[in-house]
């Protein structure tokens, strides 16, 4: 069964049919890659796979549970996380308390627990800690764990953001240009840490990216939208050389 | 003595604020405590002191929601005056049938349980919007909360309740019934229970709460949202449940001030609780600091008693309540003088670092 499948996914703003007809299907494991021209529908489709919008027709398949219409917090509870194309960090807290927000479902104690911090309030803290500290190191910030979001470097913002998706233990990632803003060097260093999550966490991964250079070298998949619609889909190596994608992109 | 300065040396940051603020109130007592014994205070500082635990409670669980949830909130007063209510309703009734300290113990109880239960309420409708709008509609709200029990007639005879809205008049008693809520003329007679030690136990109380709250699990939840609703979501953070939660236990904190402030009183009436208070409390939490719960200490302390220690100036009181108070915020918030403040620690800072190379 596929970790996401995706049929016939359609939403409109006024006349505009902002995504129309979408299907996808993703397998476990697999890095997948979302491209396509600006206003192409891509961050759309993000939106519609993480319930923000409510798609007007279409099923949405998580690991072959439907989720179409769910709420975004149900729906990362299903197990879908995402990373946002503008950054959205919690900027008053610090690395550390992101990464530990993320981690709100999953090391639970009730309200009353913490107020008067009862035995299991240090326990699921300590554990807590523990985990952030794991998942900090391998985007290499645990140095850095007591500084605020906010006084972080930008490409370390994206990281810390990847970081907090992860903390939610997602069956799926979703990652909204991860690159975007990077110089080569650090996209050449997020390029490895995508990677690396998806072999040490062996987490399936939808990616959208600008950067051709970023998305051939890592995806295995791609799909290509072009006015809300699938140009075309396939292996990595077919769909770069179509010559449609190369029309859409470069024109004639 | 090397083993305590370790533990101190390895203990979060946030802990170790918590302690700062904990020991700033208690010493705060001790000292009031020692004025008073030595017969140093007026009368007018033993009269300030209640109302200073009052608004000091005020404050600190207005920052909840201001601070840490992000939420603008205009009708705290309402809260408050939920809690007055209620509470010294109940100590009316009961009366001498419960000893003293026990009669205030469930009247505190009862009195932050009703508005914290007003604060779901509230917050259902409320928490939809968002900014300015809620602001507004808060402050709807409290004035609602007002005017409705400025218009409250309850009697009490041997049947039991009776309540009339906007015609007291209208109550018919048996013999031996008697009034206890009276319109506008409010309550009368309530005990007077409050005293500046238990004012400031429930100071230390409401610390315990609120800062313990900020730092647990619900309170990153009620943090993530103020920083980033949409990410928060996103990472499964129930929105609704934590802001209403952060709303309720500061109605409920509000409404064990309006406790404190109506047995302290020998007439309880709802002129005081009106959007002046409201925005009087909101003024400490922004003076002391948003999300900053020992600045709203401060700042509570400092405005409640200034305007009393100025009344010698009669005519220029206000006048230069409201200097230092255009003073304090420049001091506070000015850009400029947030650098100067830097650049002041980093001096200080170093010539500490000199010292003890030199005695090294």
């Amino acid at each position: 069964m596929a970790m996401l499948e995706v049929n016939n996914l359609s939403i409109s703003f006024g006349g505009l049919h902002a995504v129309d007809g979408f299907s996808m299907k993703i397998e476990k494991g697999e890095l997948y890659g979302l491209i396509g021209p600006n206003g192409a529908g891509k961050t759309t489709v993000f939106n519609l796979l993480t319930g923000v919008y409510k798609p007007d027709e279409g099923i949405v398949l998580l690991d072959g549970k439907d989720i179409t219409g769910h709420s975004t917090m149900d729906i990362n509870k299903e197990g879908i996380a995402r990373t946002f194309q503008n950054i959205r960090l919690f900027k008053a807290m610090s690395v550390l308390d992101n990464v530990k927000a993320g981690l709100h479902n999953h090391h639970a104690y009730n309200t009353l627990t913490g107020i008067l911090r009862l035995p299991k309030y240090f326990q699921t803290e300590k554990e807590m800690n523990q985990k952030a500290h794991e998942i900090l190191k391998v985007f290499d910030l645990d140095q850095e764990a007591e500084v605020l979001a906010s006084n972080l470097p930008y490409g370390k913002q994206r990281k810390l953001e990847i970081a907090r998706a992860l903390a939610t233990d997602p069956k799926l990632l979703l990652l909204d240009e991860p690159a975007a803003g990077m110089n080569p060097n650090e996209t050449q260093e997020l390029m490895d840490t995508i990677c690396f999550v998806q072999k040490h966490f062996h987490m399936t991964i939808l990616l959208i990216e600008h950067d051709m250079k970023l998305v051939g070298g890592i995806c295995e998949e791609l799909t290509v939208l072009n006015f809300g619609q699938v140009l075309t889909q396939g292996k990595t190596a077919d769909v770069l050389n179509d010559p449609v994608v190369i029309k859409a992109y470069l024109g004639e | 003595m090397t083993v305590m300065k370790n533990t101190i040396k390895n203990m979060k940051k946030s802990t170790k604020s918590n302690l700062i603020t904990y020991g700033m109130v208690i010493v705060a007592y001790i000292i009031v405590q020692i004025f008073s014994t030595t017969g140093n205070l007026s009368s007018m500082m033993q009269g300030l002191l209640v109302p200073l635990c009052i608004y000091v409670i005020a404050a600190v669980s207005l920052n909840l929601v201001v601070g840490f949830s992000g939420e603008l909130s205009l009708g705290h007063a309402g809260f408050m005056c939920i809690g007055a209510y209620v509470s010294a309703f109940f100590s009316s009734c009961v009366g001498d049938a419960l000893p003293g300290p026990l009669r205030f113990l469930f009247a505190i109880l009862i009195g932050a349980a009703v508005a914290g239960i007003f604060g779901i309420l509230i917050g259902i409708p409320v928490l939809r919007l968002r900014g300015d709008y809620l602001a507004i509609v808060t402050l709807a709200f409290g004035e609602i909360i007002k005017n409705l029990m400025n218009v409250l007639y309850i009697g009490i005879d041997g049947s039991g309740l009776h309540i009339q809205a906007s015609d007291g008049g209208a109550l018919v008693l048996d013999a031996g019934g008697k009034v206890i809520v009276n319109g506008a003329l409010g309550i009368t007679g309530t005990p007077k229970d409050s005293t500046f030690t238990i004012g400031v136990i429930i100071i230390l109380i409401t610390l315990f709460i609120v800062q313990n709250l900020v730092n647990s699990r619900s309170g990153r939840a009620i943090m993530a949202i103020r920083d980033n609703r949409i990410a928060a979501e996103s990472i499964g953070i129930n929105i609704t449940k934590y802001k209403l939660m952060a709303f309720s236990i500061s109605a409920a904190l509000a409404g064990v001030a309006g406790v404190l402030y109506s047995h302290n009183l020998a007439t309880l009436t709802v002129k005081k609780f009106d959007y002046n208070t409201s925005i009087m409390i909101l003024v400490f939490v922004v003076l002391g600091g948003i999300g900053n719960i020992r600045g709203s200490i401060i700042a509570a302390v400092i405005l409640t008693a200034l305007p009393e220690l100025l009344r010698g100036l009669s005519d220029y009181r206000m006048l230069i309540y409201a200097i230092v108070l255009v003073a304090m915020m420049l001091f506070n918030w000015a850009p400029a003088a947030i650098s100067w403040r830097e650049r002041m620690k980093e001096k200080i800072a170093e010539r500490r670092k000199h010292q003890t190379k030199e005695a090294a």
